[in-house]
This record gives structure tokens, C-alpha cells and sequence, in this order.
């Protein structure tokens, strides 16, 4: 009778094992498996192959968003013989590329991404950042206090802190032109400007299948390859370029995966720590200062 | 009286209108002399293209700029598959095809609904002047500046915080913080 307990016993935690594992194996899928982007989501496709550098897209930018007077004009190319980064003055920089090789520099344009599940939203506590419907991570100012973290969380390196500001410095980045333009259905202020149509604005879905056209119809001159079509998940802005994107500044290592998915886990535990980990560990304390307290009782009894 | 003139008159324009569709199946020197380019007028004065002089530098090809539209021979071989023998069309003109309004939410709607159509990928008509003039003006070593063909506007100038616009010089580095 009792071996006949021992295997039903055995038997029963052995179905329950590999049903709990089933279990598992099913909700890690679906944790890992990505959110893809809003379908109607709009982006801008990137030909670094078109680009002269002539900042054109930078002065569009510097007046649509009402944005300081340039430390120098936007016909002053000086400014190309040094790399440069988005700040609270640029939302969008050019930067010029010698490639060994070829007879004519690259030029890229760098700005938001404009991520499909944007590392910067995630790691803001006072939750400023939200991804519209229309492609664009934008950020609320009068929420954000200034923290930094979605400076640390951006993989492209892209948000800026308005350092000038002494009395609320906030966060300051592109935002696809939201406000203005892009929540009418226009295009942003860079894209209209551009000469030569460097920038392509159109659903994201459809600058992936006119990208991949472009690649098919010159192999010769393009990379098979479009960054941002799956980096760290797929971004809004994506680009195309005819050197290889580590000559050109863009980060190959980043992989496919949202930031999140890296510290998702990590995160989920951070509440169970918080709250389970002072009531167990004050437990633990009070067994063990028990007895203290029991001989000092004692002890005044005395 | 008036009436029977402006039936005449009608009568004439229609006439017109007629030759003038036949006449799409230009020959090279039948262009224009001048082409008066003011798409961008708000930053740049107008730009006089000198129709008749690019005829003569590309030896009257007009598939040079043209593509098939004029039924004349070209060269390009993905084109070929298609238009080899196409014919005249009854747009020549580079805005004919070419929208002004690349990214106007309308015109994305209109490509967007129609699954049949090959040319997807039709750049506007700023960007096919630009592609098209800028990528010949290089290959041939000509002056390729953005102000070798446009003069800029006050306007302009504002714009691009140029000439009499221009920020005073400063000592902070170029490049500047993050």
C-alpha cells in the first residue's frame, strides 16, 4: 500500500512538474515575444546614399521648434569637421563621414529615433514619455523632472538636458513634430525641407517594403540591410545606406531586443522586493533579538 | 451677336486643346528655351532654367532627364521592361509626374489604395530636380552649390541664419555640450 502511495505520489508530481513547465515555457513566450509597433505607425525612411550635408533639415528643425539662434549659420559647413550629438539648442544633427574607399564622405542625420518600445518610456518613473499611435515618442515637460535616466536608457544617445536652464531643467529631444504636424498627417519640418528627398515620411510598414525595393533594384549600391527595420525592436525612423552602418557612427551591436526585455525580469522583481523583503527581514530581526529581550525581561524582573 | 462669337470662340479653344495633346510628342528642340523654376520661392528666388543649353549639352537625348516620356530611345534596362515601347505620354513635364505635395496625407492615401501600381517610390518634385540636376552637375564638374543655382531671399537668409542674419562669433567650441 504505501509503495503504491510513493508512485502515485511520484507520478502525480512528475504530471504536475511538466504541467508547470508547459506553463512556464508558455508565459515566457509571451513575455518575449515583441509588441512590433502601432500598424498605423509613421516613420521616416533614411537614404544616407542622397544626403549632401547641406543642414538644410537642421534650420527647418531650429524653426519649427522655435529653438535658439545657432552659435553659427546653417550655411556654415565649419561645423561638419567635428562630430557632434543632438543638445537642448538641436534636436537634429548632420555629421560627415569619410569612408575608406570612397571618394565622397556620408553624411547622416541623426534625431529621435523614435523607438517601437522606447528604452527612454520605460525607464521614466514620473511616466513624461508616450508612443502615439502615429509613430512618435513624445514627452511631457511639465511632468518631467529632470531625472536623466532616459538619457542613460537611450541607446542611440539621443535625449538632451536643458543644462542652461538653472530653475527647471527638463529633458529635450525631437518629437517627430508631433504638436505641429505630424498629428495632422503632415510630415515633419526636416523632411519638407530636404532637398532631395533624403528623408521618405510615410506609413513604417511601407518604407520597409520601398526600402527593401531600393536594396533589390541597386545591390550594388546599397547595404542589404536596414537599421532600425528590427534594431532594439524596430524604430519609426529607419535608415539605408551604401557603406557599411559601422563607418557611417550607427551601433551594430545593439541587437534586435527592446532595451526593456533586458531588464524586464529584473523589474518585475523589484516590487516583491519591496514590499515582501522589510516584513521578512524585521521577522528575522525580532526572532533573533528575541531572546535579548526575553533575558532583559528577566533580567528587570530580577 | 455675343453669342454666336463666343461659340466661336469656344469652338477655337477646343480646336486648340486638340493639337495642342497631339503635339506631347515633342522632338528635341521643341522645348521650352527657359523653364521658370519657383517651387521654393518662399526661401529662394526663382531659377531660370536654361532649357535650350542642356539640350545642346546632352546632345538633344531628352531620356537624359525625360525618362520615356517622349518617346524617345532609352537606355536604362529595368525601365526597358516596361517602356521600351512605350511611346510619348501625355505628361512630359516633370511635374506632371512628379507631385509637389510628395507627403501631403492625399497623395500617401491615393498609393496606399492602389495596389497595382509599380512606381511606388516616385520621389517628389523637389527631390527629382535636385537628384536629377545635382548627380549630373557632379559627374560633369560644374558648379554644384546650393547657391550656385539659388539666390537666397531675406527670407532665406532668416531662415538659415545667413548674411545679414548670421549669429555673432563666440568662443564656445563648435560641436558644443550634450
Amino acid at each position: 500500500m504505501k509503495a503504491m502511495n510513493r508512485r502515485k505520489f511520484m507520478k502525480g508530481s512528475l504530471l504536475g512538474g511538466a504541467a508547470a513547465s508547459v506553463v512556464a515555457k508558455s508565459k515566457s513566450a509571451e513575455a518575449s515575444a515583441s509588441f512590433g509597433g502601432y500598424p498605423e505607425a509613421m516613420g521616416v525612411l533614411v537614404d544616407l546614399t542622397r544626403c549632401v550635408g547641406c543642414r538644410s533639415c537642421e534650420a527647418a528643425c531650429n524653426k519649427e521648434q522655435g529653438l535658439p539662434a545657432p552659435a553659427q549659420a546653417f550655411d556654415d559647413m565649419s561645423v561638419l569637421d567635428h562630430e557632434r550629438r543632438t543638445s537642448e539648442g538641436a534636436y537634429t544633427v548632420v555629421n560627415r563621414y569619410e569612408i575608406p574607399g570612397q571618394d565622397h564622405p556620408l553624411f547622416r542625420k541623426i534625431q529621435c529615433n523614435h523607438c517601437n518600445e522606447p528604452a527612454c518610456l520605460t525607464s521614466c518613473f514620473v511616466n513624461a514619455y508616450t508612443k502615439t499611435p502615429e509613430g512618435a515618442v513624445i514627452y511631457d515637460p511639465t511632468v518631467c523632472v529632470g531625472c536623466r535616466t532616459c538619457m542613460v536608457a537611450c541607446p542611440f544617445y539621443i535625449p538632451a538636458y536643458s543644462y542652461s536652464s538653472v530653475l527647471n531643467p527638463v529633458i529635450k529631444k525631437c518629437i517627430f513634430c508631433y504638436d505641429t504636424r505630424l498629428k495632422f498627417g503632415r510630415p515633419p519640418a526636416c523632411v519638407e525641407a530636404c532637398p532631395r528627398e533624403v528623408l521618405t515620411f510615410g506609413k513604417r510598414q511601407d518604407l520597409i517594403k520601398i526600402g527593401h525595393k531600393r536594396i533589390q533594384n541597386y545591390p550594388d549600391v546599397y547595404e542589404d540591410h536596414i537599421y532600425g527595420e528590427n534594431e532594439v525592436g524596430g524604430t519609426s525612423w529607419m535608415y539605408l545606406s551604401n557603406a557599411p552602418f559601422d563607418q557611417v557612427g550607427f551601433d551594430t551591436d545593439l541587437g534586435n531586443q527592446p532595451i526593456l526585455s533586458y531588464v524586464k525580469e529584473f523589474l518585475t522583481v523589484v516590487p516583491m522586493v519591496l514590499t515582501i523583503w522589510p516584513a521578512l527581514f524585521a521577522g528575522f530581526h525580532l526572532l533573533a533579538t528575541r531572546k535579548d529581550a526575553k533575558n532583559k525581561e528577566e533580567k528587570t524582573e530580577i | 451677336m455675343e453669342l454666336i462669337q463666343k461659340y466661336l470662340l469656344s469652338s477655337l479653344m477646343a480646336m486648340l486643346l486638340c493639337f495642342s495633346s497631339y503635339g506631347t510628342n515633342a522632338l528635341a528642340g521643341e522645348g521650352p528655351d527657359e523653364v521658370e523654376i519657383d517651387s521654393l520661392a518662399q526661401l529662394y528666388d526663382p531659377v531660370y532654367f536654361d532649357h535650350a543649353m542642356h539640350e545642346e549639352v546632352t546632345e538633344s537625348k531628352c531620356s537624359v532627364c525625360h525618362h520615356h516620356t517622349l518617346g524617345t530611345e532609352i537606355e536604362n534596362e529595368n525601365c526597358m521592361r516596361c517602356h521600351a515601347e512605350s511611346g510619348a505620354t501625355d505628361e512630359i513635364t516633370c511635374q506632371g509626374c512628379h507631385s509637389s505635395k510628395r507627403f501631403d496625407a492625399d497623395y500617401l492615401h491615393k498609393i496606399d489604395a492602389d495596389n497595382t501600381l509599380y512606381h511606388r517610390d516616385k520621389v517628389g518634385l523637389k527631390a527629382a530636380y535636385h537628384i536629377r540636376c545635382m548627380n549630373c552637375h557632379e559627374e560633369m564638374g560644374v558648379a554644384n552649390g546650393c547657391q550656385d543655382c539659388h539666390t537666397r531671399t531675406d527670407a532665406g537668409d532668416k531662415f538659415f541664419h545667413a548674411g545679414s542674419y548670421t549669429p555673432p562669433k563666440s568662443d564656445k567650441p563648435v560641436g558644443g555640450g550634450h
